[in-house]
């Protein structure tokens, strides 16, 4: 294995399918707040994540258990909980992001592999050498916010492999470090694991036009007959000075296949697949597509062009943060 | 309770800078913190005014802090963070890369972008040497209280976001530069004609964010006052007021009053509605359903 395809799974059906699917390794979290996807009706009660597991060793698949909030004050229990739930599962390794837990992990959990989530936004090798002597993490997983040529620097500074994004939402903020949703709707996702929650969007036609709302807020305003993109707040339509426009990010998601041979030589480890929140034939459909990337340059052939474009749902794609314009 | 000044936000010319902490120098406030938080490539404009500043802080008792970078990725971004720790000054670590330059024992404080929502984090920060804790603006009065007393205990004070517009976000992308057509590393410097950031109005023309180069704020201003009695019985120790480009002297006067019980919350409302009608103003992380709320008499949006 060159790289490993590490996928999304919100349910254990989603999960079954991507390791039959070909994931090397599978991420999901429990059904709860302790995770940065928790949506009513996805994500593993406890019997399901330990069956999940067990399926996944059997063929050959690793699990890796996100529990990637940070901890309610007074109520730090849930999430040790969780830390020792997801041990006894058998799970491969846990992603965090909070200090407090991580060294709550590292003391009572030791021989529990740990992953620094993207939550954690650790952007610099000093700041993951860091993470690593004080809490032993082994992974981390990269803010979207660096080019390939950071990600190769950062590699030949820190022996923490490396896990990136490469497909599915893209957060134009440092992850774990932005308040927007809950400044507007009270959910947070570094508290609940939500961000532009559905409960909180309106949609209002007058004369043909259709407004999406977050919390009372007007952030798109389209045509009715035109595809609505979901009312996520960093990707609305604002206005600033004589401007207007998608002022922070256009709807696009995140496509980095072309990439693909250059993140490995920077020496990235792993490749991640946003979307624990998609159906299981998303999910299916784009860990073949990046498999067979993969297996492609392990084997010295010539990468699959375009292969998820389809599968982007109407959006534009982008390669984000990796090529440095995008600055 | 103490007042503390936090770093300015924004972009000002060094003169702008520099006059900030003449007058806070000769300001009822007892703490002060200040260097460049969000944008490395602000700081060589007005970095020689810093040794005065703080000289002339010190000299008028006010206790001095350093800020670090809130997102360090570039190598002259690294070195600048690290060179914080050969100052002798205390620095207040908004990032965790900043804590791993200082040495093991280093006294510190903990700024509000770093994530301390809960004891665990507070007490590992506290075994690494921090001294004293700014919570970041999104945590509920309840989580504040509980930190508070995880603080007491262990002898860290802990500061509450009291005043002026919320940092919501930062990112690798710089906002100012995308609307003017330019990457951040052109950016020409867009942000400096903002000292308070830039009015992001939604589709209804209601003004509800503000950009800052690679930080977002929120266009109302976080106003406690109408929570000082809550925070005080909470055992917060400090009320952080972040510096706006007018009026930033009276505030600080308005807030000590306050704090002294010379006068109530209304009054201090009133005064800012009175030198600004627009001013919109809330307190909703600490006390409503959301960010944005208030719990005051309406405000004008």
């Amino acid at each position: 294995m060159v790289m490993e395809i590490v996928c999304p799974a919100g349910t254990p059906a989603a999960l079954r399918a991507a390791v039959k699917a070909g994931a090397h390794t599978v991420y999901c979290g429990f059904n709860d707040e302790t995770n940065a996807r928790n949506f009513p009706g996805l994500n593993f009660d406890r019997a399901e994540m330990r069956e999940g597991v067990a399926f996944a060793h059997t063929h050959g698949a690793k699990v890796l258990v996100a529990i990637n909030t940070f901890p309610r004050a007074g109520d730090e229990v849930i999430w040790h909980r969780a830390v020792c739930d997801a041990g006894a599962s058998g799970a491969d390794a846990i992603i965090l992001a909070d200090p407090g837990l991580l060294d709550y992990a590292a003391r009572n959990h030791s021989g529990l592999r740990r992953h620094l989530s993207v939550q954690a936004a650790a952007a610099n090798a000093d700041a993951i050498n860091f993470y690593a002597e004080s809490f032993g993490i082994k992974r981390v997983v990269l803010p979207r916010v660096l080019s390939v040529s950071e990600i190769a620097e950062i590699n030949a500074e820190t022996r923490v492999e490396t896990e990136v994004f490469v497909f599915g939402g893209l957060c134009v903020m440092a992850e774990g470090r932005c308040s927007l949703s809950s400044y507007v709707t009270g959910k947070s996702p570094n508290m609940n694991g939500i961000c532009s929650p559905a409960s909180h969007v309106e949609y209002h036609e007058t004369d043909g036009v259709l407004d999406a709302r977050l919390g009372g807020y007007t952030i798109h305003r389209i045509a009715k007959d035109a595809s609505a993109p979901y009312p996520t707040l960093c990707k609305g339509c604002f206005g600033a000075g004589d401007k207007s426009g998608h002022l922070f990010e256009d709807p696009v998601s995140l496509n980095a296949e072309q990439l693909i041979p250059q993140l490995l030589k920077a020496g990235v480890t792993a490749l991640k697949i946003e979307g624990r929140q998609r159906s299981r034939s998303y999910v299916v459909q784009v860990v073949r597509n990046f498999r067979a990337a993969v297996d492609a340059l392990e084997n010295g052939k010539p990468m699959p062009k375009g292969m998820l474009a389809n599968l982007s749902e109407g959006q534009a794609m982008t390669t984000g943060a990796y090529k440095k314009t995008w600055r | 309770m103490q007042l503390t000044v936090g770093p300015n936000q924004f972009f000002w010319p060094a003169q702008r800078w520099a006059a900030l902490y003449t007058d806070l120098a000769s300001a009822p406030v007892d703490r002060v913190v200040l260097g460049e938080l969000v944008c490395s490539k602000r700081l060589p404009f007005y970095q020689d005014q810093i040794p005065q500043a703080i000289a002339s802080l010190t000299e008028a008792g006010k206790q001095v802090a350093l800020t670090s970078l809130a997102l360090v990725t570039l190598k002259r971004e690294r070195k600048q963070t690290a060179d914080l720790a050969a100052t002798g000054v205390e620095v207040e670590i908004n990032d965790l890369t900043g804590l791993s330059y200082l040495p093991e024992g280093t006294a510190f404080s903990v700024g509000p972008l770093v994530n301390v929502y809960n004891e665990g984090t507070l007490v590992w920060l506290a075994s690494r040497g921090a001294n004293r804790i700014c919570l970041p603006p999104e945590l509920p009065l309840a989580s504040v209280a509980t930190l508070a007393k995880t603080g007491a205990d262990l002898g860290v004070a802990i500061e509450v976001w009291g005043h002026g517009r919320q940092p919501l976000a930062i990112s690798g992308r710089c906002y100012h530069a995308r609307l003017h057509g330019r990457t951040k590393d052109n950016c020409q410097f867009a942000c400096e004609d903002d000292p308070d950031g830039l009015a992001v109005r939604t589709l209804d023309d209601q003004p509800f964010l503000a950009m800052n180069g690679v930080q977002t704020l929120s266009h109302s201003y976080a106003c406690s006052v109408h929570q000082i009695d809550a925070l005080r019985e909470s055992g917060v120790s400090a009320i952080r007021l972040s510096p706006q480009s007018s009026g930033f002297i009276d505030l600080c006067h308005l807030y000590r009053q306050l704090l002294d019980n010379e006068c109530d919350g209304q009054h201090v409302v009133d005064a800012l509605v009175k030198s600004d009608e627009n001013i919109q103003l809330s307190d909703g992380f600490l006390t409503g359903d959301r960010g944005v709320d208030w719990s005051g008499e309406p405000s004008p949006t």
